[in-house]
């Protein structure tokens, strides 16, 4: 098992060590994360006053665009150099390059919803942090269920022609159940009076889907990449 | 006691892609201290044979040994003992040189690290450029860089796709001298090259494919 978290953490760390040097998943990932945001607070905004409901919809449209983006250049990297194929042929297990590329691109997310999470609550006047842990479970439960199938996904298309199209096709159907999650549980914290059981509820569905998502993901990493 | 091999036995491997055959009931078998080329035209064989022996892809048909254990039962350990330089070279243009070695023997879990990166670097010819990223080398440079990244971890096979592409004269001769020394140390070694010249005097034996069959 020490050996499993140690390769998790040499994968981890390769990835942070290439993005502090270029920077440029972050920075083009937080770009279309805060135009997005941008664009919709011009439709959803009028005479100063936001549409009701539309600041949790933004606010995970934004973290589903931008997590895409996120996942299709951080394979796009392992496939420049083929260096998927040298991870691969490694005695590192499947699944902990699986887990190692999985926490590279959540840490990625969190540092973007850092910065998306006070521009929706300032450009539609949500109140995202007045109940600041569940709002902070609702993000990583959310994200991480995103994450867990998109990464799965992005290393199945490594490879494949069309990546950039198949990736959203493939991805956003399967996730759709944890946007909606995400959403409704982030909605039922804006409401004027907050309904703190019903986001409650949210989020423990939230965490199932990350734990059968995740499981899935590890079950078949391995078969799926072996050609 | 580490996993370990003396012999890899192709016996009657096939691949096919699709509709495509790519290759065609192929039987080698390869024994330790011998270096061995896979020749043949673009797109005989030779790189998916590369692969399967890799453990990169399943055959279609046949079976690949190493003496008596597949892939499925060697595992990770099997994949401990296999050293691949593909057409592509397997390195992060982002990091420098050292970093690319250090994050292999890690991945290996490889002892003496900074010992053995220091020792690659100077097998490489590139100690003084350590430090550099390698999206500034040459493509020699970068070629010799990942035959050290290859085999860093002293793998028993060594499967090399077209090592002498990109080298000049001097650092061909360096090529040919470091696969002497791993014939010596008892390397199974299998290179596809188009560069008959280069490998004249150096192979154990050769083998041709032709449209993924062994030729006579």
């Amino acid at each position: 098992m020490r050996g499993f978290f140690r390769a998790v953490w040499i994968v981890t760390r390769k990835d942070l060590l290439i993005e502090t040097r270029t920077r440029e998943i972050f920075f083009t990932t937080a770009f279309f994360a805060l135009a997005c945001v941008l664009v919709f607070a011009f439709g959803f905004v009028r005479d100063g006053r936001p549409v009701q409901d539309a600041a949790a919809g933004i606010l995970w449209i934004a973290i589903a665009f931008s997590g895409t983006l996120a996942l299709g250049r951080a394979f796009e990297r392992e496939r420049q150099g083929e260096t998927l194929r040298a991870l691969l042929i490694s005695p590192i297990d499947r699944p902990a390059l699986y887990v190692g590329k999985l926490l590279g691109i959540l840490v990625l997310l969190a540092a973007v919803e850092t910065l998306v999470v006070p521009l929706v609550a300032l450009m539609f006047q949500a109140p995202l942090f007045d109940h600041a842990w569940l709002m902070l479970g609702l993000l990583a439960a959310g994200t991480l269920g995103f994450a867990a199938v998109g990464t799965l996904f992005a290393a199945m298309l490594v490879r494949a022609r069309s990546r950039d199209v198949m990736l959203p096709v493939l991805l956003y159907p399967i996730t759709v159940p944890v946007i909606i999650a995400g959403v409704r549980g982030t909605a039922a914290l804006l409401l004027p009076e907050a309904d703190e059981p019903m986001a409650r509820a949210w989020l423990a569905m939230l965490v199932f889907f990350d734990v059968v998502f995740v499981t899935l993901a590890l079950w078949t990493f391995e078969p799926v990449m072996t050609e | 006691m580490p996993l370990d091999f003396t012999v890899l036995r192709l016996i009657e491997v096939s691949r096919t892609f699709g509709r495509r055959r790519a290759l065609n009931r192929v039987s080698l078998t390869l024994e330790a201290g011998t270096i061995t080329a896979l020749l043949g035209h673009n797109g005989a064989g030779k790189s998916t044979l590369l692969s399967i022996a890799a453990t990169l892809l399943r055959p279609s048909g046949g079976d690949v040994r190493y003496d008596d254990l597949d892939a499925a039962a060697g595992g990770a350990a099997l994949r401990g003992r296999i050293g691949l330089l593909g057409h592509d070279l397997y390195l992060y243009p982002e990091l420098t040189a050292a970093e690319n070695l250090r994050f292999f023997a890690n991945v290996y879990a490889l002892d003496r690290i900074e010992q053995r990166v220091g020792e690659a670097l100077e097998a490489a010819g590139l100690t003084e450029r350590r430090d550099d990223i390698t999206a500034g080398f040459s493509r020699g440079m970068r070629q010799r860089l990942a035959l050290e990244r290859a085999l860093i971890h002293q793998p028993r096979l060594v499967l090399l796709d077209e090592p002498f592409t990109g080298l000049d004269e001097a650092s061909r001769g360096a090529l040919r001298t470091r696969l002497r020394a791993l014939r010596q140390s008892g390397a199974i070694v299998i290179l596809t090259t188009h560069d008959r010249a280069a490998i004249a005097d150096l192979i154990d034996s050769a083998v041709s494919l032709v449209d993924g069959r062994l030729a006579a």
